[in-house]
């Protein structure tokens, strides 16, 4: 197995590891960097629960090697927040309820966060279609509608703010 | 197995403080002020700030130092002889510590062997032959997940293949015997009973109209996001064994741990942290989890085992798999006289349903649902199949849901039959409000209950009527649009103990509440949230009955060294049990309180009135005590003679189950051409009682729906005639998103139990019972003018287009 020295920026910070070959992102970013907040919940990119950012664009990180990822940049879940500071999903998936256990959450943070990057003001079917390459298994999804549509809200109203 | 005790003689007494009135309102009742933030208000849960940022807790997450991974090595055959285990490649692979193998774990002391939660046994590493697909064989333990899935594949098993047996009316031939280990051989299980068969064949005979029904519960799986798992570590110098895992029952599981391995119980600590989703599925012990705490034993290291998902879908957490034959007879006026049930449990390959030790069948016997009818009479058979073990209870009081989904069929397929209009004929025929408390024909007592008021109300939020022409002028065009009911009652809560148990542990559940000095508080329970929000609705019944505000009190579960013993989270049992000991708990905690307010205020306890934080002097509020002044004073300036401290624990067994309720509407369009099925509105009226937190019942509702959409269209664990697993990845197993779920509209009417310290049922599982047989009735109600009287769920596209190709269109 060969071994393959990689060097990516993870919310922002600069790592370099050692991995193998075939090493998984995922577990590359949850055992080398002990970032546990991603998820794994299948091993077919059906789930979503691993989903993270890779150079700015939504990937399941359980079917990206970490090799893949070398010299690039990877945001996960924990560099969502600014600091203390919430970012307005994360304040809308608290305020409407939009999570249960917790499993997806991530995923679906990453995964919305991704749409209303593309689409700042999405309908109802266009946030459904963003995150169908997501499973939720607690919510429903009514909430977690309901909580991309309160952060898209609050991220015009911020915009807005800035324009004037 | 013997006929179904009749359990209404026995109740404990109710308690003091539960809620007399019983009438329906549909106003939340809030006694607390918004900072307190008691019963009623919608208050921000207080876990989700952890889970937001990435900071949840869930077994994969635990990493303990020099912890070994294990992987499991599976059989490919449903049912085969093993001829040879041959590790040794795996064994010389760097890396590699161990392969644990049947003949191990018997010599281990019989480890090979564990009992289910039905008495009967299972194996956990098989030494002469598998009796599933992907059963567990052995397991490599190595150093890397990597290095052990590596190691897998280089163990050699030699198996000689046997005849499988997949279809369970095959199976009671009893040609090929499943578990040659017992002593009789036969695949037959068990026959159970319930209700009075006389009494129902006199109805039957009486008739004016019957009709009969025969129907399939597929086998269908939870698949929770997250899989199972555990990292089991045992300490060789303390002799102590922790176990991180990934179960809704962490004391039960314990005590099972200690009986089975022979650890004495106060040597091992069950751990459930953070769980992604349980639904039933994290009930069961499985072989990984003994194997797993076995090689940490063996190794005397942690050891990691989590399931990937192909291994979850193939082995562990499956539900239902009820063949059901039913006939439902009504007199000249249309209304049901009785009801007759025949079934066939495919149990797999041991009866390991997830049932109380008396109920075989779980309690099917409530099947005779929101109806008043004079006699019924259900019989069930258990049998082994070569698949894994079934009979986990999937969101699902103990097999309620099969229950409800033959009532509401059998419902509709009447009121069809007779050419009324299924909404009227559900009015006709239930329990009305003024029977409550209603004794059924198969001796279950309801609590309280009004059916016609909660049917009426999603008939007004729907506008039924209008539906009913929609779907009369698409009908003129051709057009297939239905409309279907589900009017369900279930059966939550479980016990009281002298009929519940989980292998003999009584089925009650426990609250401990202690207050600092401070007048802060944390309360540990027996449950264990696996995402229903314990840590804000148990904190906000604490602050309902104490004034204490619910941000002030710390939830803990899931430690069994911390938590008092409990049965666990499942069958929507936590706010019938474990809320329902928070609010004894902390009843006892206010009178120890006020003894200490009257000694402060120097007035006799008598003299005092409770007001929402506080004693305060009758007839004088500003002369009172809060309970923070008290809490202070608990461990500062105590009564002489009085024990210091401000706690109490509370073991509470229920007097009865609460019998939660509701109605549903669905409304759908189906494709001729493709047989295409889409939901396009959902209105579901759901009364359980008085409510804690109506955003977090709002979510458990619309969770459940989506979980109850999915067994109706989508989901089902297909077999081959070999026993293959034909459903083993996401990609072939379809769970609903955001696509798929329509927008559901709810509404609550509330009818509290009169039994209850707080007046509250169970929720979590309403909907995933109360849905399917609501898209089912929608289905066969847009097809029903062209002789379709029954489709079997999944309604997939393939069978909706079979049944119009039947019924002469698409020809």
């Amino acid at each position: 197995m060969s071994k393959h020295t990689i060097t990516v920026t993870v919310n922002g910070e600069e790592v370099t590891h050692e991995v193998d070959a075939r090493t998984l992102l995922v577990h590359f970013i949850r055992e080398n960097l002990s970032l546990t907040g991603t998820h794994i919940g299948c091993d077919t990119t059906s789930c979503g629960a691993c989903t993270v950012h890779l150079d700015g664009t939504a990937v399941k990180s359980c079917t990206v090697f970490a090799v893949q990822a070398d010299g690039g940049s990877v945001d996960t879940v924990e560099g969502m927040a600014a600091g203390p500071e919430l970012h307005p999903l994360q304040e809308g998936f608290w305020e409407k309820h939009g999570l249960q256990c917790g499993y997806c959450t991530p995923g679906m943070l990453m995964a919305a966060q991704e749409l209303l990057e593309h689409n700042p003001d999405p309908t109802e079917e266009e946030i459904r279609w963003g995150i169908s390459g997501n499973l939720c298994r607690c919510t429903g999804y009514n909430k977690i509608v309901e909580a991309i549509q309160y952060a898209a809200e609050k991220m015009r109203e911020s915009r807005e703010e800035a324009a004037v | 197995m013997s006929q179904l005790e009749d359990r209404v003689q026995f109740m404990h007494p109710v308690p003091e403080g539960a809620s007399a009135q019983v009438e329906t309102t549909e106003e939340i009742r809030v006694t607390t002020p918004e900072k307190i933030c008691g019963m009623g208000h919608r208050m921000k849960r207080k876990e989700d700030s952890r889970f937001i940022r990435g900071k949840g807790n869930y077994v994969d997450d635990v990493k303990l130092p020099g912890m070994l991974y294990m992987d499991i090595v599976r059989s490919p055959y449903a049912h085969a002889k093993i001829l040879d285990i041959d590790a040794s490649e795996a064994l010389a692979t760097p890396g590699v510590v161990a392969v644990i193998t049947g003949k191990d774990l018997e010599a281990a002391g019989g480890l090979h062997w564990m009992p289910t939660l039905m008495s009967d046994t299972q194996m956990v590493l098989p030494i002469d032959k598998v009796v599933y697909f992907a059963q567990e064989v052995c397991a490599v333990v190595a150093t890397d997940r990597y290095t052990a899935a590596d190691a897998v594949e280089k163990v050699f098993v030699d198996y000689e293949p046997l005849p499988a047996v997949v279809d369970p009316f095959e199976a009671m031939k009893d040609e090929v015997i499943v578990r040659d280990d017992k002593e009789e051989k036969t695949n037959h299980i068990w026959h159970w009973e319930a209700g009075d068969k006389e009494a129902t064949d006199q109805v039957f005979a009486e008739a004016a109209t019957v009709v009969r029904e025969k129907m399939h519960i597929p086998r269908i799986h939870v698949a929770s996001i997250e899989t199972c798992g555990m990292v089991a570590n045992y300490n060789p110098a303390t002799e102590k064994m922790q176990l991180y895992m990934t179960t809704q029952a962490p004391h039960a599981i314990r005590t099972v741990f200690a009986l089975v391995s022979g650890l004495p119980e106060q040597k091992i600590q069950v751990i459930s942290p953070d769980i992604g989703g349980g639904f039933g599925g994290k009930v069961p012990v499985y072989p990984g989890y003994v194997i797993c705490a076995v090689a940490s034993l063996v190794t005397g290291k942690p050891v990691k085992w989590i399931e990937d998902r192909s291994e979850n879908l193939q082995a562990d957490s499956f539900a239902r798999d009820y063949h059901i034959e039913a006939e439902m007879a009504a007199d000249a006026n249309g209304k049901i006289t009785g009801l007759r049930v025949k079934t066939l449990a495919d149990n797999g390959a041991a009866d390991a349903a997830a049932n109380p030790s008396k109920f075989p069948a779980g309690l099917y016997s409530i099947c005779t649902g929101s109806y008043d009818m004079k006699a019924a009479h259900v019989e069930v058979d258990g049998v082994y199949t070569t698949k894994p073990p079934g009979g986990v209870a999937y969101r699902c009081s103990f097999r309620v849901t099969e229950a409800v989904h033959m009532i509401e069929r059998m419902a509709d397929i009447m009121a069809h039959e007779l050419g009324e209009d299924p909404a009227d004929f559900r009015m006709k025929n239930f329990i009305q409000p003024e029977q409550f408390p209603y004794k059924s024909p198969t001796s279950w007592e309801y609590d309280s209950g009004n059916y016609p008021a909660a049917l009426q109300k999603a008939m007004d939020m729907i506008d039924y009527p209008a539906l009913r022409r929609e779907q009369e002028e698409k009908r003129a065009r051709g057009e297939l649009m239905g409309i279907g009911i589900s009017s369900f009652t279930e059966v939550v809560g479980a016990g009281n103990s002298r009929d519940f148990d989980i292998l003999g542990i009584n089925m009650f559940d426990s609250a401990e509440i202690r207050i600092h000095p401070t007048g802060k508080a944390i309360a540990r329970f027996g449950t264990k949230s696996q995402g229903q929000g314990h840590e804000t609705t148990y904190a906000q019944i604490v602050a309902e009955e104490l004034g204490i505000p619910a941000q002030d009190i710390e939830v803990e579960e899931g430690d069994t060294d911390t938590a008092p013993y409990g049965l666990g989270t499942y069958a929507s049992r936590s706010t019938p049990t474990a809320g329902a000991a928070a609010a004894m708990a902390a009843r006892k905690i206010k009178a120890k309180a006020r003894k200490i307010a009257a000694h402060l205020l120097e007035v006799g306890e008598d003299d005092l009135e409770w007001n929402v934080d506080r004693w305060q002097v009758k007839g004088s509020p500003d002369q009172h005590k809060t309970i923070q002044d008290i809490a202070f004073a608990a461990y500062t300036n105590h009564p002489y003679g009085m024990e210091a401290g401000l706690e109490a624990t509370d073991y509470y067994d229920p007097p009865n189950m609460t019998f939660p309720f509701g109605s549903y509407i669905a409304v759908v369009d189906v494709d001729k051409g493709t047989g295409n099925v889409r939901v396009r509105r959902f209105v579901a009226v759901d009364d359980c009682g008085n409510i804690i937190n109506p955003m977090i019942v709002e979510g458990q509702v619309h969770g459940g729906l989506t979980q109850g959409l999915a067994p109706a269209l989508y989901e089902e664990i297909v077999y081959d005639e070999n026993g293959q697993n034909l459903s083993g990845t996401f990609a072939d197993y379809l769970l609903p998103t955001a696509v798929e779920s329509p927008k559901w509209e709810t509404g609550h009417t509330i009818t509290p139990s009169p039994h209850h310290p707080l007046g509250a049922k169970g929720v979590g599982e309403s909907p995933t019972v109360g849905a399917p047989p609501a898209i089912a009735n929608a289905v066969v109600d847009a097809l029903w003018h062209l002789g379709v009287r029954h489709i079997d769920i999944p309604i997939t596209p393939e069978r909706v287009w079979k049944a119009l190709r039947e019924a002469g269109v698409n020809d």
